[in-house]
């Protein structure tokens, strides 16, 4: 099992949620994360000019079995892409175990429902 | 629906022979300003303003993704800033002046561009219910027509607002901003001459639309399907509505809404009497039977009641009463209230996504079908209870509901064409569309430089 954390644009949001869909991800969780960078950007408040260094970025993070890793870095790949610099980065855990709490099911079984 | 001068003094040469005396002996004493009138007028003045911002904003706002709230807020502050503009420079005379010759009927001329030839002294020529006779022997209105000059301002700001609902989220600011100039001169100029001035052609037909229903809604809601057709759906729009960002503010802006239409219905007798209290009463049960409606029509079909079905009820409600409110009673209101909720709702909930067109926000489905349903109802309800001289299908009078279909139709013919050839004029201009790129990362940042829910530490 692996733990997929990816930073993306927020702006690319909705077309990384649907790749993960129609690459069958059932569920993943997200959240809006503000980092800190060197570049930095022009914020203007009624004429007054600053330099805002605030980087705002989505975090999405998804635990695979180890046959669906690939397809799904494939699908985060291809739809959080537009080339230019800051379309973030992809980290991948290994996850020692996984518990479903209703169920006590654990290990790979208790990441995806077999009903 | 403004009465003037001719044609009222005429009625009351017909209805009222102790008017004749009056008329045909000129007064010795000078018409004066009545002070009741004036002071409510202006603070109706002011309640109108009040719609579109923060109303209408807050409405539109909250309904929107959060990163294009700002947009939308943006939207509504720079109409009322340039349309009041243009209306002190030649859209009061293109609305409200008269011209000469073939075009009389259809638009006015330019005699009061910058408001030339009115001096703050002047009484307004446009009046309905309260009049008095000038030293000429004229019937002249009870306030300072400056004081009708700006009221009417602030419908001409408030209804190319109502239409940034079905291009919301997709549109690029400046197409945005030179299509709105243009709408609000070729296209609202002359339908509020057709309806309101003197000369209008759907005035002296009898069109009755005492606060808007045609000109404000119905012109901006046909503007608004035709805009959202141009421009075609937003890009993450999949059959279904995108979620509101924040429901607290769609209250809020319903909740002003509807406080600023008592200023925009109740106003709209210019002054401060019987009729405007009945304007009020109306707008306000029509509102409440609207949005009970609404709610009940939620949790009978959803199971639950919403926040924002009954927010959406209430403006339905609110738009449908606006041409009748000085023509019908309670019984009218309820009626106009219930039924518009009805059409209303299946509108926006089965037709639409039907027809997949993206009216982001609904700007048609309430405001276009609205206005449709009450400037017809209009006709139907009118009772003479209110305005002895004025009633509808159910009184007997049929020749007024076939009046408020021809003046549907037309504003429904011209305003359709208009929009779609100022609309294609400025893409051709500018583009009007904002771009894939811009439209993913959200308007507030790429047209503005800013964003909504900063977390500066």
């Amino acid at each position: 099992m692996k733990k997929i954390e990816a930073v993306i644009r927020k702006s690319k949001f909705e077309d990384v949620k649907q790749a993960l869909y129609d690459a069958g991800i059932e569920w993943f969780s997200y959240w809006d994360i503000t980092g800190l960078g060197r570049s930095t950007e022009e914020q203007i408040v009624r004429g007054q000019v600053f330099q805002s260094s605030y980087i705002h970025r989505r975090m999405i993070s998804i635990v695979v079995r180890d046959i669906n890793l690939d397809k799904t870095l494939d699908a985060i790949l291809n739809s959080a892409w537009t080339g230019d610099t800051g379309d973030g980065k992809i980290f991948i855990y290994d996850i020692q175990d996984t518990i479903r709490i209703r169920t006590r099911e654990s290990g790979p079984e208790a990441l995806f429902n077999k009903e | 629906m403004k009465r003037n001068i001719l044609v009222t003094s005429l009625l009351s040469l017909l209805f009222i022979p102790t008017i004749l005396a009056q008329t045909s002996a000129l007064p010795t004493v000078a018409p004066t300003v009545n002070t009741g009138d004036t002071a409510w007028m202006i603070v109706a003045t002011a309640f109108v303003l009040l719609m579109t911002i923060p109303g209408l904003a807050l409405f539109y706002g909250g309904l929107v993704r959060r990163k294009n709230v700002l947009n939308v807020f943006m939207q509504c502050f720079i109409i009322t800033a340039a349309i009041s503009i243009e209306w002190v420079i030649c859209g009061y005379s293109l609305s409200f002046g008269s011209s000469t010759g073939f075009l009389a009927p259809y638009i006015g001329g330019l005699d009061w561009a910058f408001l030339n030839n009115i001096n703050i002294t002047d009484l307004s020529p446009y009046f309905i219910s309260h009049s008095q006779i000038g030293l000429d022997g004229k019937a002249i209105g009870t306030i300072p027509h400056i004081v009708f000059i700006m009221f009417q301002c602030m419908f001409a700001v408030i209804t190319p607002a109502l239409i940034i609902g079905a291009f919301a989220e997709r549109i690029n600011f400046k197409g945005f901003f030179i299509f709105t100039i243009l709408w609000s001169l070729f296209i609202y100029n002359p339908v509020a001459h057709w309806v309101w001035s003197a000369d209008g052609w759907l005035f002296k037909l009898g069109a009755l639309d005492f606060a808007g229903g045609t000109v404000v809604h119905v012109n901006a809601g046909i503007a608004a399907i035709v805009t959202a057709l141009v421009l075609g759906k937003r890009r993450d729009y999949k059959r279904h509505a995108i979620p509101p960002h924040n429901i607290t503010y769609v209250v809020m802006g319903a909740g002003l809404l509807w406080v600023g239409w008592f200023g925009f219905n109740a106003g709209s007798g210019l002054a401060a009497d019987g009729l405007a209290g009945n304007a009020l009463m109306v707008t306000h049960i029509a509102a409440a039977a609207a949005a009970l409606t609404w709610a009940l029509l939620d949790w009978i079909i959803d199971k639950r009641p919403t926040v924002v079905g009954i927010s959406t009820g209430a403006v339905a409600g609110l738009v449908a009463i606006t041409p009748a409110a000085g023509f019908v009673g309670v019984p009218g209101a309820l009626a106009i209230g219930v039924i518009v909720s009805l059409v209303c709702f299946c509108m926006v909930a089965y037709v639409k996504p039907k027809l997949g067109y993206d009216d982001s926000l609904d700007a048609f489905g309430v405001h276009g079908i609205g206005g449709m349903l009450g400037a017809i109802l209009t006709g139907v309800l009118a009772s003479p209870l209110i305005q002895p001289a004025y009633s509808g299908a159910l009184y007997g009078n049929y020749r007024q509901l076939l009046v408020q279909l021809i003046a549907v139709f037309a504003t429904i013919i011209f305003s359709g064409i208009g929009t779609f050839l100022l609309f294609k004029l400025t893409d051709k201009l500018v583009g009007i569309r904002a771009s894939d790129k811009h439209e993913a990362i959200g308007l507030d940042e790429t047209q503005h430089g800013e964003t909504a829910y900063n977390n500066f530490d």
